[in-house]
């Protein structure tokens, strides 16, 4: 598996044109950042043990709190009693049953990291940009996905709800605080969340490092 | 007239003024009394105290030091607001052998213990006037099992537990004939039954192992022995005249009476060598099911210890005079005998009772019980305790705490050097006191509690009947303080008192709708039903914020028995629905998250008929209501029901 690589030839021989070409013709990544890159991928498998988001609702009369844990195959926390509330203002009832990127969520993420094994083992530096690419956009559907179903639960109400308040909408905040009637929704990422997005910020930053190594390196 | 008029309107003007301040000077309390019981708003106590309501039946749990009540648990007296001996799944709780008995008076609340210690486990309480023992589950605060104590009359020293619950001992009050007969009241010797119920230490469930037959004193109250004590029970008695008559003269002309010092391990053994009769009897044990309903089965027999069967078993002490406590201090080496007409106050020896057995000291025997003498036995006399010494609990630091009844006082005393160091005035009358954990091995001190048995003029007055109350002492330092006077629901006959760290943080928040394992339980809307069985109609019910499913029932006839399964659907904290039938004449329902409760109703004439929750659960509770249909008796109309479908 070892192969070449800048620091190795060009340093030796000397010369800017010749350390010039070595590296242009070299596209392999640091070998730090191959490692980076599997830990990268690995870390992504915590999505199959802890929850990707966290949606916490407090209001006068929870003083514990009730809150939801969005995983990537579940929601687990206290969604009956979640439903059971929002009945009063006509929101559907979250099954998590009949939400199909629960099903997809898990395969979609062992592709990622499967890819992103492979691309480490080839060691290319474009193989880097490409996963890189490929989890921000594949981050990028996730999260807008989650605000169209925040938006649908939202706003798509039951015209015989008991509670109806003229403008007033519903959809949780995808991020940060947000206040709906009584209750004031929270929204962050959950473990399993945090660090795929530590893994994403990492990837971005091994891109940019190796960006600009091949740059110093061409200049 | 005028001077007369103008003398009583001065009067008026000073209770006017002294109105202001109560009765003028506050009798107690003062200082900084009050910081000592505050408890902030949205703070925790820092005990439970569990108080028997007396002849209320009940037992009620207030938070300590404020005197704030918490709850009331309905143990031995049907209770209509929580459907309460009267849903179908509550009612054999309180069955017997007698019948259904809707009453009784409840007297010792006592916590489960393992090394002498309060593990917060359960908690008993006996029924004196029908002999029964109750246990309840310290999870959910209520009745899981009542076991009826036969052959006893007056379940008085009762329901005292050994060191780690082996066994609840429950000793009849009323000597009665042993076994029941029909006989003259003077001229028969009558028996005294002393009960011991084993408790599963697992499921906490309780059965009645042996009884050992006494003779026919009045037993009073009891302590079981810990550490070098552990495996004896003491049992004080009084009437040892065996008086049938007028007891108060009749059964006080001994100068001593006695404390019974039983040997339980030794009674086990004597049962085991087959040394036992079995008599008939007749006794309930109602036990509530996983599936939360109670059923009774009736016992018809038990297990009985003649002492002159068994060597070694059992011993009289010797004790100045009408003996009520015999509470045994958290070394276990002193039994401190609570004579209610003595002028001094015993405190016996365990090292040399064992001592004084070992060389037959005795005083002879009666019906097979050696009786000690008391120079063997007694390790002091405690003097000038007062008039009418009745019960002593023990704090941390060696001192004893005694109630003192007629001269209506606490006593504080040295136990090591027998001798009185404080004594505070009660308002009026203490019975039992209550220091927390101060029958245990590890007494948390802090506090002691006068039980009190009237309040005269200490508290707004309420027509005839006063409130009845209890007070608080601080004993953390040389000088008892009195602290506060508070109303309690029901005489506080005795009570105890746990850290609220033992059992807070085991409290059940709601049944999870899963392991809901009733028989009638409606899991789903979708499944509610109404079925008809001749003239039976079973309501398979739903609630949940803010609707009951189904709410328009058609179909029911005069004369039907209509049972109403309802199940809260709820699985969120602090979300109760009450169920309460126009005309029903029981009760209500109140139906904590995810379970199933039955109440039973007899419509008697035609009409629609509004059914609704009753405890307030939501924005729209006012609407959470609905409606049956009664038709006459034979009608065509059919059972019918909505769905929500």
């Amino acid at each position: 598996m070892m192969s070449p690589t800048a620091s190795a030839a060009a340093p030796a021989t000397g010369g800017a044109a010749m350390r010039r070409v070595a590296l242009v013709e070299d596209p392999m990544l640091a070998r730090s950042s191959r490692l980076l890159l599997v830990v990268a991928a690995v870390a992504l498998g915590s999505i199959y043990v802890a929850p990707l988001w966290h949606i916490a609702l407090e209001a006068p009369q929870y003083p514990e709190g009730l809150g939801m844990y969005i995983w990537a195959h579940q929601i687990t926390g206290d969604l009956r009693s979640i439903n059971g509330l929002n009945h009063y203002i006509g929101m559907k009832e979250i099954h998590p049953e009949a939400i199909p990127e629960l099903r997809l969520m898990r395969p979609i993420v062992a592709g990622l990291i499967g890819v992103g094994l492979a691309l480490a083992a080839w060691g290319r530096r474009v193989g880097l940009y490409l996963w890189t690419g490929l989890f921000a956009a594949g981050a990028l559907v996730g999260l807008a996905d989650f605000w169209l179903w925040g938006y649908d639960y939202g706003h798509n109400l039951n015209p015989e709800a008991a509670i109806k308040i003229p403008g007033m909408s519903y959809q949780p905040p995808l991020i940060g605080p947000k206040q709906l009637l009584n209750f004031q929704a929270t929204s962050w990422p959950a473990l399993a969340g945090w660090i795929a997005s530590g893994a994403l910020a990492l990837v971005l930053v091994l891109s940019v490092r190796e960006w600009r190594r091949a740059r110093r390196a061409a200049a | 007239m005028g001077i007369a008029i103008r003398g009583w309107s001065s009067v008026l003007a000073a209770a006017t003024l002294a109105g202001c301040a109560g009765q003028g000077t506050p009798i107690g309390g003062g200082g900084d009394a009050a910081s000592k019981v505050y408890v902030a708003p949205g703070q925790y106590d820092e005990f439970y105290a569990f108080m028997s309501g007396g002849f209320s039946g009940h037992v009620t749990v207030y938070g300590l030091p404020s005197g704030r009540l918490l709850q009331q648990i309905p143990v031995l007296s049907q209770y209509p607001e929580k459907g309460y001996g009267y849903s179908e799944e509550t009612k054999a709780l309180l069955n017997t052998s007698f019948g259904f008995i809707p009453w009784d008076d409840t007297h010792h609340p006592q916590l489960s213990t393992t090394n002498g210690e309060h593990d917060g486990r359960w908690l008993f309480i006996n029924g004196n006037n029908t002999p029964r023992v109750a246990r309840l589950d310290l999870t959910r605060f209520e009745t899981e099992e009542v076991i009826e104590i036969p052959n006893s009359g007056g379940g008085h020293a009762s329901p005292y537990l050994t060191e780690n619950t082996e066994y609840v001992v429950s000793a009849t009050r009323f000597a009665v004939p042993t076994p029941q007969a029909d006989v003259p009241i003077e001229g028969t010797k009558f028996g005294g039954l002393l009960s011991f119920v084993k408790v599963d230490q697992a499921s906490g469930h309780m059965s009645l192992a042996f009884q050992v037959h006494m003779p026919g004193f009045n037993y009073d109250l009891s302590r079981a022995g810990k550490g070098p004590s552990h495996g004896w029970s003491f049992f004080s008695s009084y009437n040892s005249e065996e008086a049938k008559t007028l007891l108060e003269k009749n059964a006080s002309q001994k100068d001593k009476d006695f404390i019974a010092a039983l040997n339980w391990k030794q009674a086990e053994q004597c049962v085991a060598d087959g040394k036992a009769k079995t008599w008939p009897a007749r006794y309930a044990h109602n036990i509530r099911g996983e599936d939360g309903i109670a059923r009774t089965e009736m016992k018809t027999s038990t297990t009985v210890l003649e002492p002159s069967d068994c060597p070694g078993l059992v011993y009289f002490l010797p004790t100045p005079k009408s003996p009520h406590g015999a509470d045994v201090d958290p070394t276990g080496e002193y039994i401190v005998g609570g004579g209610k007409l003595a002028t001094v106050l015993p405190v016996h020896s365990f090292s040399k009772m064992q001592k004084a057995i070992a060389d037959q000291a005795f005083d002879g025997e009666i019906d097979g019980v050696p009786v000690i003498k008391y120079e063997a036995v007694n390790a002091c006399e405690v003097q000038n305790p007062g008039l009418g010494p009745l019960h002593t609990e023990f704090d941390a630091r060696g001192f004893a705490y005694t109630s003192v009844f007629l001269s209506s006082e606490i006593i504080k005393w040295d136990v090591k050097k027998c001798e009185v160091v404080d004594r505070v005035p009660t308002y009026y009358s203490i019975g039992h006191l209550l220091v927390p954990g101060g029958d245990t091995r590890k007494p948390d001190g802090k506090y002691v509690i006068a039980l009190n048995k009237i309040t005269k003029d200490r508290y707004l007055p309420t027509g005839p009947e006063l409130t009845q109350s209890a007070q608080l002492y601080d004993i953390s330092g040389d000088k008892m303080q009195l602290l506060l006077d508070f109303p309690t629901a029901g005489e506080p006959h005795y009570a105890q008192a746990i850290l609220a760290s033992k059992i807070k943080d085991k409290q059940l928040r709601t049944y999870a709708l899963e392991a809901n394992k009733h028989p009638q339980a409606v899991k789903a809307e979708k499944d509610v039903k109404v079925v008809r069985e001749g003239t039976k109609v079973h309501v398979y019910m739903t609630a949940i914020r803010s609707h009951f499913m189904p709410d328009n029932i058609e179909g029911v006839q005069v004369g039907d028995e209509v049972y109403f399964h309802i199940t809260n659907l709820e699985q969120d904290w602090d979300v109760p629905h009450g169920f309460a039938m126009m005309g029903a004449t029981n009760g209500e329902l109140l139906l904590m998250p995810g379970q199933t409760l039955t109440l039973t109703w007899k419509p008697d004439r035609p009409g629609v008929f509004p059914f609704y929750c009753t405890d307030f659960c939501s924005a729209l509770h006012q609407e959470m209501q609905g409606y049956v249909r009664v038709s006459p008796k034979g009608s065509n109309v059919k059972i019918s029901y909505n769905t929500g479908q």
